[in-house]
């Protein structure tokens, strides 16, 4: 029965989602006004949240007549993944995604008070009108309800990858991002429909995108650590297609979060904001459908099936072909707002999107383009890091440089004043980048160049604060200030770990000892462990350094259900950075191959991105605060 | 700047943006892009030396071979037409093994044998690259034939 109340669920919140399309755009004003549009959707959006609840059940009561327990759960699992492994498949995270999605939308019109009341309505419908595809994908290809008769004797387990706590968190904080953004492709919807594009759709996009950034900078960041410790390859970043359809969203998010502030204080940027807010929503589109559709070779792609590729791909078809063709339609009527000059802040942050939107540009082609390659010749091919790092590396340095300016400038008209305390930073940047050219051997200019740009930006993003009495800033320039330099972190610790990582790879005796950077490593012993659905070979390593004593117990695990092998990287991690290491499988004459890394800085990668995380959080918060405490005044 | 010219700088810099980007891309793509050949292309001369390629096709039956140094081993990639010979130093993947499908990163030196990166072996049932499973169904059918 759970699962046919899940599924009834489903149906219905699909019924809603078509009523509350209907009812925003109905042609007769109806009594009550918004009232009942908004009853709709939070129906709705609390439907879904059960459904999400019912298959969760489900997985926990590992119900082994429903296909998709059956095909990947067992009973044998820890009790967290059986809950977290009900979105670690491609149905269950189909409707996670459709639960934010209706979640979303009931909170928009649960809360929002700040827009006019047409522009709200058709900001519910355009989100009914998304609800509506999503339920008809869930519902005609990859129903998470479907039965199994017989039932199973037992699940087929759940790959042992996703066996790790990163499976509760990053597919949700990740999905709360990308679907976030539906709600700021909804409002500019609809405001498009009423030609209503002013500071006020920006206030109330604002927290929206705030909120969705802040949840994709984490998801990404979380990703990227997961990915790090638990592949064991030792990288941070691949530039696998599934990562870059989480980092395209991001990017036009970020651009978004800058414009709609032009918005908000200027009402400057109108078509510009409306653009961004639709294409920031369609690259989460993208993103899905690269990921689901399993077109891609990836980690991430669990089967490959043809309909639904094309299903998703229809879906994209017609909300991106119907929001561009209503901003081509409309976009013409919006007056551009109050002029700004050449320096300004305006023309900072539309450098920060142009630049942002090459970004976006060259990571979307570089992404599909294997796709377009093999549907047009038939030809086979990957793009990776090498073209992503000299392609896109660079314009981003340049835009971390872009980021200590534009603060400094004024809104409107700016005579370069405060340009001249960048004479600092560029002074430091330069001595920086002449040290790492000269003192650095090999390791490449790009790494060298960012480690110069992030220098620079480290402490041109502190200027803002110089001069103001710090107590009184208000937190959203706080905000500001800490994401900026989150990326200077970040910045240095991609370029820092790059140039100075030592690795060794050797097949080594129990007793032997080895050098890896700073590390004397002695290689103990090698014994089996076990856990509950897993045994393991644990190598026993002592690490030792200076005065330091470490020690770390890699391990290659197995796996029975389904029959896996994965390998546990030990981390030690330090001040100055983490020794990583993996052991590998044995050699002949006893021997154990044995991975090992010191990766100085690496740590400040996922430090800069919390601390971006951070900053925007900050600035939600503050805003927030002000709102509450004007209004309770 | 009146409104109007403020607006039409704004397009074109918008359209600039996009033209650079796809500029760039097509110029970093044209030499970064690392193609997927079978053992039968390689043999057939498509893929030029030292360019950065992605070789597809099952392990050999008995042709794993492991160094003294204990980290590096030789094998070779075949697709029932030809076979390439590949030397990879580094931990393989877990599921490597003979007569299993497996993808190779890496160049092909002068001497024609593949120096590889980095293995990607299938993963499990579901995981697999998906040009490894367009071949493995390919690969199953010739061998049914052969029957």
């Amino acid at each position: 029965m759970i699962a046919e109340a899940g599924l009834a669920a489903l149906w219905l919140a699909a019924a809603l989602a078509l009523l509350q399309l209907v009812l925003a755009f109905a042609p007769a004003k109806l009594p009550g006004g918004t009232a009942p549009v908004r009853s709709v959707a939070i129906i709705q959006g609390a439907l879904t949240l059960f459904a999400l609840a019912m298959l969760m059940l489900l997985f926990v009561r590992s119900d082994m007549s429903v296909l998709l327990v059956a095909a990947n759960s067992h009973s044998a699992k820890p009790l967290i993944y059986k809950l977290a492994g009900a979105w670690g498949n491609h149905e269950g995270s189909m409707l996670l995604w459709v639960t934010v999605l209706g979640v979303a939308g009931a909170i928009l019109a649960a809360f929002s008070r700040r827009l006019d009341e047409r522009t709200f309505a058709a900001a519910l419908g355009a989100q009914g009108a998304l609800a509506l595809g999503f339920f008809g994908f869930l519902l005609f290809a990859s129903n998470p309800f479907a039965r199994l008769d017989p039932p199973a004797m037992e699940g087929r387990g759940l790959n042992p990858l996703l066996q790790d706590p990163g499976l509760v968190f990053h597919p949700p904080t990740l999905y709360l991002g990308y679907v976030g953004l539906s709600v700021a492709f909804s409002l500019a919807v609809g405001a498009l429909v009423t030609g209503r594009v002013d500071s006020a759709l920006a206030k109330a996009m604002r927290p929206w995108v705030l909120g969705a950034w802040i949840l994709l900078t984490l998801g990404i960041t979380a990703g990227s650590y997961w990915a790090y410790y638990e592949l064991g390859w030792g990288g941070w970043w691949f530039w696998d297609p599934v990562e870059n359809a989480s980092l395209m969203p991001w990017l036009a998010a970020t651009a978004l979060l800058h414009s709609v502030n032009v918005l908000a204080a200027r009402d400057s940027l109108r078509a510009w904001t409306v653009m961004l807010a639709m294409v920031a929503f369609s690259m989460s589109m993208v993103g899905t459908f690269l990921v689901r559709s399993g077109i891609l070779t990836s980690i991430h792609a669990f089967a490959v099936d043809p309909h639904r590729g094309t299903f998703l791909l229809a879906l994209l078809a017609v909300y991106v072909g119907a929001a561009f063709a209503l901003f081509a339609a409309r976009s013409g009527r919006l007056s551009e707002g109050p002029r700004f000059e050449l320096v300004s802040r305006e023309a900072a942050l539309v450098g920060n999107n142009l630049l942002l939107t090459v970004i976006l540009g060259i990571v979307f082609l570089g992404t599909l383009y294997p796709l377009f390659v093999e549907a047009a010749t038939g030809e086979k091919l990957s793009v990776g890091a090498p073209y992503f790092n000299a392609v896109a590396g660079p314009i981003a340095l340049v835009l971390a440089l872009l980021i200590g300016v534009g603060p400094l400038l004024n809104w409107r008209r700016d005579g370069g004043d405060r340009l001249k305390r960048l004479a600092v930073p560029a002074l430091v940047g330069v001595t920086v980048l002449l040290i790492a050219l000269f003192v650095i051997p090999g390791g490449g200019l790009l790494p060298k160049l960012g480690l110069g740009a992030a220098a620079t930006l480290a402490i041109a993003s502190l200027l803002p604060l110089a001069g103001r009495k710090l107590r009184r800033t208000p937190l959203s320039t706080w905000g500001m200030v800490v994401a900026h330099f989150g990326v200077a972190v970040a910045i240095v610790g991609m370029a820092g770990s790059e140039l100075t990582t030592k690795e060794v790879l050797i097949a080594a005796r129990p007793g032997e000892r080895i050098t890896v950077g700073p590390w004397l490593v002695e290689f103990n012993s090698v014994s089996p462990a076990a856990g509950p659905n897993w045994t393991a070979l644990e190598a026993e390593l002592r690490a030792s350094r200076g005065g330091g004593v470490a020690v770390l117990k890699p391990q290659s695990r197995f796996y029975s259900d389904p029959p896996t092998e994965t390998n546990e990287a030990a981390i030690e991690t330090v001040l100055s950075g983490q020794l990583y290491t993996v052991l590998g499988k044995p050699a002949e004459d006893w021997r154990w191959q044995l991975r090992l890394w010191w990766k100085p800085l690496v740590t400040l990668i996922w430090l800069g991105g919390a601390l971006i995380a951070l900053g925007g959080t900050l600035a939600l918060g503050g805003r927030a605060w002000r709102g509450w405490r004007r209004r309770r005044i | 700047m009146r409104p109007k010219h403020q607006r039409l700088t704004l397009v074109a810099a918008a359209l600039l943006a996009i033209a650079a980007a796809a500029l760039l891309a097509m110029w970093g793509l044209k030499d970064r892009a690392a193609y997927f050949y079978t053992p039968a292309e390689v043999a057939a001369g498509k893929a030029a030396a030292g360019q950065p390629i992605r070789l597809g096709g099952m392990v050999e039956m008995g042709s794993i071979e492991r160094m003294r140094d204990g980290v590096t081993v030789r094998f070779r990639i075949e697709d029932g037409q030809a076979r390439v010979p590949v030397e990879f130093r580094g931990i393989l993947p877990d599921l490597f093994k003979e007569g299993s499908g497996a993808v190779a990163e890496g160049r092909l030196r002068a001497d024609g044998t593949f120096a590889a990166d980095n293995i990607l072996a299938k993963h499990d049932e579901r995981y697999m690259p998906p040009e490894l499973g367009n071949q493995a169904a390919g690969h199953k059918a010739s061998e049914t034939l052969d029957q």
